[in-house]
């Protein structure tokens, strides 16, 4: 019996190296293919980069794949987006988790259904609207479309505001707060922690999205780091080496956020499904 | 508003913080799928604002056209992949939530592609496929398989699982983490309960873990089967949709935007989106009667 256990533990640490295997062997040969000049990335193989401190095919990406217009955009629509977003969100969360009115329930189940539309496919649709209005090719669009509070972050703040005692809210009617200062002073900031959870997983998905800002801002100038290295790629298919060191600055700034920020990223995602 | 009654001020709380949220949706989320279903109905080209009745004839043609779809077979392959991630997925979460040292970090490091740049992660792919240089056929060179090298993007037949498996790299993760987390939340004594009665690992799993995490074992099948059936943005960025990698959304995406059949793409999405919500419907159904 001991013998077996033993046998599985060394069976389940195999497994997972594996899985890490698996998991890293691509990320191994973006990260040494960055580092390689063009001729040694053909010859070379799977052997780590000669020179570790050459980053040409960092500037050349930088300069020839306008990364850096990429990022200066996704961090406007970004900035822009979750602002809105939060501020929104916690007043939804405010007016539906403390007050009882004849839409609330309407208002709780089109959030609901919205969900279950697919966003993708309503896209035929949805463009002819942002033309409508104005916004196409201009950073409105994909702000206005990240703007809205989705069901998740509902669900997250509705339970975040049944917990905050209804005693704070009255204990401040009675010193006079208006209900605006109640929301402010009480509600919005005993949120904070569902706000960092949302704000994280807002972050990574609006800087992941390839297809609203590829199909409402196709202007060069309105490039973000999707769009960059999408558009990179295409006529420099041949260059992998420089491609490499694109996708490794890419990757950096989500690895970053999620290495310092795991535990909010582990809450929000388990939350989320749990419901 | 500081000397209105509290009554006054409810109204323009209410009115005032609601408003803009609910435009929002009704605009961008609402009148996108009526109108969707109402230009299902016309022979709208999606360029000019011109377009007439043209009553069922667009959903016959995706009926009778049989390569809008056969597409969904590509799409079989993202569920197929979809399943095996979930498999593997609760697998190692099994593994990750009991004894074991430094899971935290196995958990973090297996996690981290979900957080990984999705437009990033596909190119990478490309260049992990190629098939001259392409770091997968020199790692099978190198450890002397070298007659498993394949064309990964340009052989027909093995496309689509090199496309499906970029998305179960990416996903498995999460699907990891969705199950640690409730396998976390089963009651530590259910298990030691049935240790005294002598049950052994598997009976465990299969008649403590399986049935207490079933609701979540449900949700993430329908999300496999929903995803798969929006599966688009892999093989619209690796390929355009060429070489047989199409799926049913880059196949709408194209009639809408490349072919100028807005009327038609309307259509196939209003069928996608009857199909999503009948599995949706479904699983529901299967949830409120195991919860009774």
């Amino acid at each position: 019996m001991a013998n077996e256990n033993k046998l599985w533990k060394v069976c389940k640490y195999l497994l997972l190296l594996v899985a890490l295997f698996v998991v890293f062997f691509p990320i191994y040969s973006v990260l040494i293919g960055a580092f390689k000049t063009q001729v040694e990335y053909y010859q070379s193989g799977l052997r780590l980069p000669h020179n570790w401190f050459d980053f040409s095919n960092f500037r050349k990406v930088f300069k020839v794949g306008k990364l850096g217009l990429g990022f200066k955009n996704i961090s406007i629509i970004l900035v822009a987006s979750i602002a809105g977003n939060v501020v929104l969100g916690t007043m939804v969360a405010y007016a539906l988790g403390r007050f009882d009115f004849k839409l609330k329930k309407p208002i709780i189940g089109m959030y609901l259904v919205a969900q279950i539309i697919p966003m993708i496919t309503t896209q035929v649709a949805t463009f002819s609207v942002i033309k409508f209005i104005g916004a196409y090719n201009h950073m409105s669009a994909p702000i206005l479309l990240y703007l809205g509070a989705d069901v998740l972050q509902i669900v997250i703040y509705l339970q975040f505001v049944n917990n905050i005692p209804r005693d704070l809210d009255e204990s401040a009617m009675i010193e006079g707060a208006s209900l605006f200062r109640i929301y402010r002073s009480i509600i919005f900031p005993l949120l904070a922690p569902a706000t960092a959870t949302l704000i994280i997983l807002k972050t990574i998905s609006i800087y992941n999205d390839f297809y609203t800002p590829y199909l409402y801002m196709p202007s060069p100038k309105l490039r973000v780091v999707s769009t960059a290295i999408y558009s990179f790629v295409g006529p420099n298919a041949a260059q992998l080496n420089v491609i490499s060191a694109g996708i490794l600055v890419i990757f950096i700034p989500t690895v970053i956020i999620f290495l310092v920020l795991q535990r909010y990223i582990f809450a929000g995602v388990t939350s989320g499904a749990v419901k | 508003m500081f000397n209105l009654s509290y009554k006054a001020q409810r109204y323009l709380i209410l009115f005032g913080f609601l408003t803009i949220p609910v435009v929002l949706s009704l605009m961008f989320s609402y009148y996108p799928a009526f109108s969707l279903l109402y230009y299902s109905f016309t022979d709208w080209t999606g360029l000019g604002w011109e377009m007439h009745w043209v009553g069922f004839a667009n959903y016959k043609e995706v009926f009778t056209r049989p390569e809008i779809f056969s597409v969904f077979e590509h799409n079989a392959y993202y569920f197929v992949g979809g399943l095996i991630q979930t498999a593997v997925a609760l697998f190692f979460a099994v593994i990750l939530t009991g004894k074991l040292k430094g899971r935290n970090v196995f958990r973090a490091m297996l996690f981290l592609p979900y957080v990984l740049h999705s437009v990033a992660i596909v190119i990478m792919f490309k260049n992990v496929y190629h098939s001259e240089y392409g770091s997968l056929n020199l790692f099978l060179q190198s450890i002397g398989l070298g007659s498993w090298q394949q064309e990964w993007l340009g052989n027909p037949h093995l496309v689509n699982v090199s496309l499906a498996f970029i998305s179960v790299w990416k996903f498995f993760g999460l699907s990891m983490v969705i199950f640690i987390g409730a396998l976390q939340s089963i009651p530590a004594d259910l298990y030691e309960a049935a240790k005294i009665d002598g049950a052994s690992g598997w009976q465990a799993f299969r008649f403590i873990t399986v049935p207490s995490i079933r609701s979540v074992i449900e949700m993430m099948m329908i999300l496999t089967l929903t995803g798969a059936l929006e599966a688009f943005d892999i093989p619209y960025i690796m390929m355009l949709g060429a070489n047989g990698t199409d799926t049913f959304v880059s196949k709408t995406v194209d009639m809408a935007f490349k072919f100028q059949q807005a009327g038609l793409a309307s259509a196939m999405a209003v069928v996608l989106l009857l199909i999503v919500m009948f599995f949706i419907f479904i699983q529901r159904k299967l949830l409120f009667r195991g919860g009774e």
